[in-house]
């Protein structure tokens, strides 16, 4: 039996209610918007990336506190990152919520692995990658809404 | 429970003895004896539907209205029987009027395609209410784009019910060429005044379609004495299969309507210069049907019948009563859905945690509960959540499972309080 603390640790539960980095940037020179139709989570990432590293980002969104907290941790972990690092990040942090088999790899997750409970919950998966998938965008510039589904 | 029996004199409904009747309720989630609340999304199955589907496929099974053999008349007896207790259920005249189909989404569909499709002009409106579920909407968004008709809809109150005055002003006796709308809302529990909805559109002779599926099961319908032109309901919301629903239809509007589907079954003849059709309901059955599920369906409505659904619906009405009370009272909860006439759905936000959150935490504590927009999202939108968490009961939950919600609704507070 899996221990819902695993699932809502404090730090998931305090970046849920009070997440950081919460505003829409300006300027900015990249954005994105996210959509997980499924529950109506949804967030718009604001990135200002300079020389290709990622000066500045923020969002703004609603959601579960998955959701939300899985966005201001990624916001934390990716300022100062550059392009290729922030995608290394997406690459890790994907790699810990669907590969069951492996353990974390928390040196490069950072802050980030206290969401590796979520894998023990298939449904909730999406919620703690809508802010991964729309960094994606972002970074690519896709005009379009990125969606869960 | 007894308050409502004793005033009756009805003899109370057996509900040590309905919860023995469903083998799945008897497990434990997460070490913690499951607590089902989601009966909107699905209902259990009694052992008796189980065993009628494994009988069928043990026993029966052939193709129907086809074979000469003994196993073909034994599934097309098992088959017809099914029809002719879905007709006697909802009170229609005729088994002819009884369409097997998918599920009260095929059966919208069915009328979408076959009936409103094509007579609908540009200009024309079809009238809905803000709580249909989407089976509801989406059919008549499709045939307005095509037909430039337009699509009308009644607001609702923040109780979740239907203005019923925008519904007069709404209904065009020009314009207006079908009303839809749901018995019971999915989202928010609240019953239709259907009867009321019925009279008005017929005094204009525009035909009303009722989209039934959170009915069924909960209360008992006449589809005669609702003067019902159209009538969809699932089997699996009834404690049958999933994959079998009915549509019931007025035989004079079936007979005008082209088929849905073209295949096996519908035909009388086929020939390379044109093809007959098979009479009704067949008419609008192509392919080798859903057999099994026909008969688990009968089954469900075997162990229905067993209960009296007019016990059933007082019973869930208290047990409803209960809830609303004992969930209210956790504090820091919003319902969303206080109609005056409501059957067994509790649809509620929490300030501090997300219906998602709830949901999950729920799930915990044994305790399932749907959360979601539930296949509303206008019913989100009017009332500006973007989800709920939502209780939904049936005639085998109890006081106890309501407890076991509060208290997993108060382990939600612990941790997001």
């Amino acid at each position: 039996m899996n221990d819902l603390r695993d699932l809502y640790q404090e730090v998931v539960i305090d970046h849920g209610r009070k997440p950081r980095n919460f505003r829409a940037l300006e300027p900015h020179s990249h954005e994105a918007k996210g959509f997980n139709p499924l529950c109506g989570d949804q967030i718009a990432l604001y990135l200002q990336i300079e020389n290709d590293v990622i000066q500045d980002i923020g969002f703004t969104g609603s959601g579960c506190a998955i959701s939300m907290a899985a966005a201001s941790l990624m916001t934390e972990s990716l300022k100062g990152k550059t392009i290729s690092e922030a995608e290394k990040l997406f690459d890790a942090y994907h790699g810990m919520l669907t590969n069951q088999e492996n353990l974390p790899d928390t040196e490069r997750l950072g802050k980030l692995a206290v969401l590796s409970g979520v894998r023990e919950y298939p449904t909730r998966v999406k919620c703690a990658t809508l802010a991964g998938h729309t960094l994606k965008a972002a970074l690519s510039n896709s005009e379009k809404p990125v969606t869960t589904e | 429970m007894s308050a409502v029996t004793s005033q009756t004199l009805q003899p109370p409904l057996d509900v040590a003895r309905i919860r023995a009747d469903f083998p799945i309720l008897h497990q434990e989630i997460y070490g913690k004896p499951l607590v089902y609340l989601d009966n909107g999304a699905t209902t259990q199955k009694p052992q008796s539907v189980i065993d009628a589907v494994s009988h069928y496929y043990a026993a029966d099974n052939s193709n129907v209205h086809r074979g000469v053999h003994a196993l073909s008349e034994r599934a097309t007896a098992d088959y017809e029987g099914a029809r002719a207790k879905v007709r006697d259920f909802i009170h229609a005249a005729s088994e002819r009027e009884i369409v097997f189909t998918r599920g009260t989404t095929e059966a919208i569909n069915l009328v979408a395609h076959s009936y409103l499709g094509p007579r609908l002009q540009a200009g024309d409106e079809i009238l809905i209410s803000h709580m249909e579920h989407h089976s509801n909407i989406v059919p008549w968004q499709l045939l307005c784009e095509r037909s430039g008709a337009e699509l009308k809809v009644v607001p609702i109150s923040d109780a979740g019910e239907i203005v019923y005055e925008e519904f007069e002003r709404l209904l065009s006796p020009e314009r207006t060429k079908l009303v839809a709308v749901g018995h019971v809302s999915n989202a928010l529990g609240t019953i239709n005044p259907i009867e009321q909805i019925i009279r008005a559109a017929h005094a204009h002779d525009i035909p009303v379609l009722i989209d039934g599926a959170q009915a069924v099961a909960h209360l008992p319908v006449d589809v005669q004495a609702l003067g019902a032109d159209f009538y969809a309901f699932s089997g699996h919301k009834l404690f049958g299969p999933t994959g079998i629903g009915v549509l019931y239809a007025r035989e004079a509007l079936l007979d005008v309507m082209p088929p849905y589907q073209g295949g096996g079954d519908m035909i009388r003849t086929v020939s390379f210069s044109g093809s007959t059709w098979n009479e009704l309901p067949y008419k609008f059955e192509a392919g080798t049907p859903n057999i099994a599920g026909a008969v688990g369906l009968g089954a469900a409505i075997d162990y229905v019948n067993s209960l009296d659904l007019a016990l059933v619906q007082a019973y869930e009405h208290d047990l409803l009563d209960y809830a609303t009370q004992q969930v209210s009272a956790i504090g820091d909860i919003r319902l969303v859905g206080t109609a005056q006439r409501k059957a067994g759905i509790l649809s509620f936000v929490m300030e501090n945690a997300h219906p998602h959150d709830i949901g999950t935490i729920v799930d915990h504590e044994g305790v399932a509960i749907r959360a979601g927009h539930h296949c509303a999202m206008p019913v989100m939108e009017r009332f500006g959540v973007p989800a709920t968490a939502r209780a939904s009961l049936a005639c085998y939950n109890t006081r106890d499972d309501i407890d076991a919600l509060v208290r997993a609704l108060q382990r939600v507070h612990e941790l997001f309080g």
